[in-house]
């Protein structure tokens, strides 16, 4: 890989240990991958945030660490929220290790906001053919898909070390020769919102890590998209896709057929509906958790619509961006005055809060692939009305 | 005799010690003690071997991120090898040797599982491309 003579003077710790360590990463990932050399980005995403997937190692190497980023970074969701955390059932201690590692990050210039969706907040914001190092898999699925930006799936210390350095390895969706479609996807019949969470599950799984071309009857909203793309991210590896009509790529270049095609039925879909994700017992669902990926302005509206002048009996979770929260406080209070609650910085994913409950009932392919093994709950997907109906909100 | 062995730098650092090979990919969480070292994998190739100050010879990292982490804290339990030789590095044992300083090379010239047996004593020069058998 080539390295400019600063570059080199970075990875011989002219500039210190810290940067040292980060372009070593970057150098090595890129002679892994066969990158030319690397490339500025715009932006970072740092994964490795909750402390129940980071435990005292994380903790301990981010708390090492000297600097600053170079560019605006931000940290993946945490594993609670930072000031209702005694209200989610966390521990003490748990909070204790969890604001430590935030603090850590917030010492090297991080933003301390919690999201899987940065692309909604304040000087985040992507466009077409930026290049980006983000962690999180759905924000990474968002910004290649709906945007048009480029970023590879960086792990949280590559994606760390991009955010130090400024700069990532050019390789992967980087290159145009790798976002190119490589199967095709053909849906028959109309869908809308949770069902493209479904379809994401479904599709996600036959399509491994490569490139899908959607063929759609209709014609999904970023929010439907942003469902889509989660969920094939967590059932299987897709870090891009396109949608003949719809998302950028697919609208400025004209890909040639791939050879393989991928039909999928609505009593595909249905299935997934009807199924217990982790156990075959007809479990009554005793918690309601929307909002993964995190909700967006309109998302919370439409649920503050929905729970309007309705007192709901089961604990019901509406997660989002703190800095999406705060900028719509009478659209939240809405929301609370049924009874649920908006939490922020955190999701029923990486979360131990959830850990106890009978059954999860949620209106996210992705949460529907990711909490029964994470949280030990068994978890049923449905449409965002039949979530709040769950929920005891139809009274 | 001495056997110089170039080969691709993935971490540098320098340092000795005796070869424990393992011919099944590696994947450190949940095949490894980060308190021991200790594969702990039953169905693993080195189930029951510990990794401590070993020069550990493995085709590849495989399994979850988190592995990365994993490494680190086996380096700081004082159980984590003294380096180690990939037939082909990976990101998740690239990160984990980066961030803990424990010096990682891939490619060898030669095969390292014809050249190398257990126990052999050798040294890994990553900062300078390569590896030398001391003793077998």
């Amino acid at each position: 890989m080539y390295l400019t003579a600063e570059e080199e003077n970075v990875l011989d710790g002219e500039q210190g240990e810290t940067l040292r360590k980060a372009m070593e990463i970057l150098v090595a990932l890129g002679d892994i991958y066969g990158a030319d050399g690397l490339i500025p980005v715009k932006s970072a995403q740092i994964a490795g945030v909750s402390y129940k997937t980071m435990g005292d190692a994380g903790l301990e190497w981010i708390s090492d660490l000297e600097g600053t980023v170079k560019v605006p970074s931000i940290l993946n969701p945490a594993g609670m929220d930072m000031v209702r955390w005694k209200e989610m059932g966390i521990e003490p201690e748990f909070a204790e290790k969890q604001l430590e590692i935030i603090a850590a990050y917030e010492k090297l210039g991080i933003s301390s906001k919690c999201t899987c969706t940065p692309y909604y907040l304040e000087g985040f914001s992507a466009t077409c053919g930026d290049h980006l190092a983000w962690s999180e898999s759905s924000a990474v699925s968002y910004a290649n898909s709906v945007i048009g930006a480029r970023t590879n799936r960086e792990g949280g210390p590559s994606a760390l070390s991009a955010a130090l350095v400024g700069k990532t390895a050019n390789y992967g969706y980087h290159l145009d020769e790798n976002r190119v479609p490589t199967v095709s996807v053909v849906v028959d019949h109309e869908l809308s919102g949770s069902d493209y969470g479904a379809l994401g599950y479904i599709a996600g799984k036959e399509i491994g890590n490569r490139v899908p071309m959607f063929h759609l009857a209709s014609t999904p909203t970023s929010d439907e998209l942003k469902g889509l793309g989660a969920a094939m991210a967590a059932s299987g590896a897709v870090a891009l896709y396109h949608v003949e009509g719809v998302t950028p790529e697919a609208k400025q270049v004209n890909f040639d057929k791939p050879d393989e095609t991928i039909t999928i039925q609505r009593s595909q879909l249905d299935e997934v509906y009807e199924t217990i994700i982790g156990n075959e017992d007809d479990l009554e669902c005793d918690i309601v958790a929307v909002g993964c990926p995190h909700c967006s302005p309109e998302e919370l509206n439409r649920i503050a619509d929905l729970l309007e002048g309705k007192k709901i009996e089961k604990e019901l979770w509406v997660c989002t961006s703190r800095e999406v929260a705060q900028r719509y406080p009478d659209v939240v209070k809405r929301i609370e005055e049924s009874g649920s609650k908006v939490l922020c910085d955190t999701c029923m994913v990486v979360s131990p809060a959830t850990e106890g409950h009978n059954c999860m009932m949620v209106n996210s392919g992705k949460a529907l692939a990711y909490v029964p093994g994470m949280c030990k709950v068994p978890a049923k997907i449905g449409s965002l009305e039949t979530c709040i109906k769950r929920a005891g909100g139809d009274n | 005799m001495t056997i110089k062995i170039e080969c691709r730098t993935i971490a540098r650092g320098v340092a000795e010690g005796e070869v424990l090979l393992s011919e099944d990919a590696l994947s450190f969480l949940g095949n490894v003690d980060p308190k021991t070292g200790v594969v702990v994998d039953p169905g693993h190739a080195i189930y029951g071997e510990c990794i401590k100050d070993r020069i550990l010879v493995f085709p590849h990292g495989k399994g979850s991120t988190v592995g990365s982490y994993v490494i680190y804290q086996l380096k700081k339990n004082n159980v984590s090898p003294a380096a180690m030789i990939n037939i082909d590095s990976e990101p998740i044992v690239a990160v984990g040797a980066i961030i803990s300083d424990i010096p990682l090379v891939d490619r060898l010239d030669k095969d390292p599982f014809t050249i190398f047996k257990n126990g052999d004593r050798v040294k890994v020069d990553s900062t300078g491309g390569f590896v030398e058998l001391i003793d077998s």
